[in-house]
């Protein structure tokens, strides 16, 4: 079914071939959240600024709640439900964050773990201030960012020490 | 459900899209990344009948450096020009704009032409495009066409793109060896909207001022040209006094607007504050022998 206000979507989620039908108004956070029931994104600003909605799309950081859902046709999202294995062990990052107390409420977590996933990947030299402002786009109400900048900061520690 | 109901198509070819555009009769919105459009179409601040994606259109992406300028295809992301390292290097000032952008997870969808075409006055593009002789390639039923930049930003966030025309791409030219450039903005946060910014292009031969280019933006209706604070500098020894004179002298080019993020008067110092740190950086570039 296609007419110009539904669409067919096809694309991959976590790793799944995912085919449904949706409204073309729907945003990429709102498809994931009521049509999959994948709600660990969430929704703070749904205006970009707050990034708990940061999703990976195609292994960049998008803000989900600017991204229409029909925008994603084709691509690989993933999703915080996507980040732990299928038997449940954390991945590095989300161990990182649990062993630093980088989450207290865990509402921005998916988000900020969007966000340092994108940010490791590039094997960045993982300063202070770098850090500090690639998180910038991550809002956080509860722990005051120290924690979180600390996990991040010690992940790019180790994943430089993985390329010797 | 957030954004009103719109058709949605997503043409592959520009030919398509300006169809598409006339079908619409000037009730339609392109999509390029929809960083600027989305927000609007979910607070229902917009409300287009059909939105035209251009996302499958080939051949609008990429950017191509050619001697002293450089091609960007319209949905090219903004992401994509801050990694290309030999542009950067080439212009620093592409590399500080780029960075207070957004955010990366903003700049990792929305494009350069989306920006230009969005036209709002506190947009980092539209100033670059000003400093750097930018010229617009616009497509449309009536064939292809090239605007210059200053023609091109109109009015508040108003373009000179007709209901059938589609930006395409942006060319700009590079600052040639002896020049020097600079970007600066302030914004309440990392990555907010700038209350005030200043692109600055300065060429300096045997001690002069040989060029320059002032471009402001947050300070009016659309990005300007400080063009009286241009006059003021060309042809004279780059020392501060002048910097701080010209910087007196943006006042004829600009119209600052008081709100929730400042008072004009705040703005308007902002915008003298930034244009002679953004004079004296790009001096400096200019003198130290590096391109850019």
């Amino acid at each position: 079914m296609n007419d110009r206000r539904n669409h067919q979507l096809s694309l991959t989620v976590n790793g799944t071939e995912t085919r449904a039908v949706t409204e073309v108004r729907v945003s990429l956070a709102d498809f994931l959240r009521d049509k999959l029931g994948l709600t660990g994104t969430h929704l703070g600003c749904e205006h970009g600024v707050c990034g708990a909605c940061t999703v990976m799309m195609d292994d960049m950081a998008v803000r989900s709640c600017l991204v229409l859902a029909v925008q994603a046709e084709g691509r690989r999202v993933t999703t915080v439900e996507g980040f732990a294995a299928a038997d449940g062990t954390l991945n590095p990052i989300q161990e990182a964050f649990a062993e630093r107390h980088a989450l207290q409420c865990g509402f921005c977590t998916p988000g900020f773990l969007a966000t340092v996933a994108e940010y490791l990947a590039e094997r960045p030299t993982g300063t202070e201030a770098e850090v500090r402002e690639r998180l910038a786009g991550n809002l956080c109400r509860c722990t005051g960012y120290q924690n979180i900048v600390d996990a991040v900061m010690k992940l790019a520690e180790q994943s430089a020490g993985d390329l010797t | 459900m957030k954004p009103a109901p719109f058709d949605y198509l997503a043409p592959e070819s520009i030919g398509d899209a300006v169809a598409a555009l006339v079908e619409y009769g000037g009730h339609a919105k392109i999509l390029a990344g929809g960083q600027s459009l989305v927000p609007m179409l979910a607070f229902r601040i917009a409300r287009p009948a059909a939105l035209i994606d251009l996302g499958r259109v080939p051949g609008l992406t990429g950017l191509a450096l050619e001697g002293d300028s450089v091609s960007i295809g319209a949905m090219t992301t903004h992401r994509s020009v801050e990694l290309s390292e030999g542009l950067i290097g080439r212009c620093p000032m592409l590399g500080e704009a780029l960075a207070v952008l957004g955010h990366v997870a903003i700049r990792n969808v929305g494009t350069v032409g989306g920006s230009m075409a969005h036209a709002d006055p506190a947009a980092e593009w539209p100033a670059i495009a000003l400093a750097l002789e930018g010229r617009l390639a616009v497509s449309g039923t009536g064939g292809e066409r090239s605007v210059a930049a200053a023609d091109f930003l109109t009015g508040w966030m108003t373009t000179a793109l007709m209901p059938d025309e589609i930006l395409v791409g942006v060319e700009l030219t590079l600052p040639p060896s002896g020049t020097g450039s600079a970007f600066l903005e302030v914004a309440r946060r990392h990555g907010d909207f700038a209350l005030a910014g200043a692109a600055v292009v300065l060429s300096i031969e045997d001690g002069l001022v040989s060029r320059v280019r002032i471009a402001l933006l947050g300070l009016g209706l659309t990005a300007v040209r400080a063009e009286e604070a241009e006059g003021l500098i060309a042809g004279r020894e780059p020392t501060l006094e002048a910097f701080e004179a010209a910087s007196a002298a943006i006042e004829s080019s600009i119209q600052p607007l008081g709100d929730q993020q400042g008072t004009a008067d705040y703005k308007r110092h902002l915008g003298r504050v930034l244009t002679v740190r953004a004079l004296t950086k790009a001096h400096e570039r200019a003198t130290n022998g590096a391109v850019g």
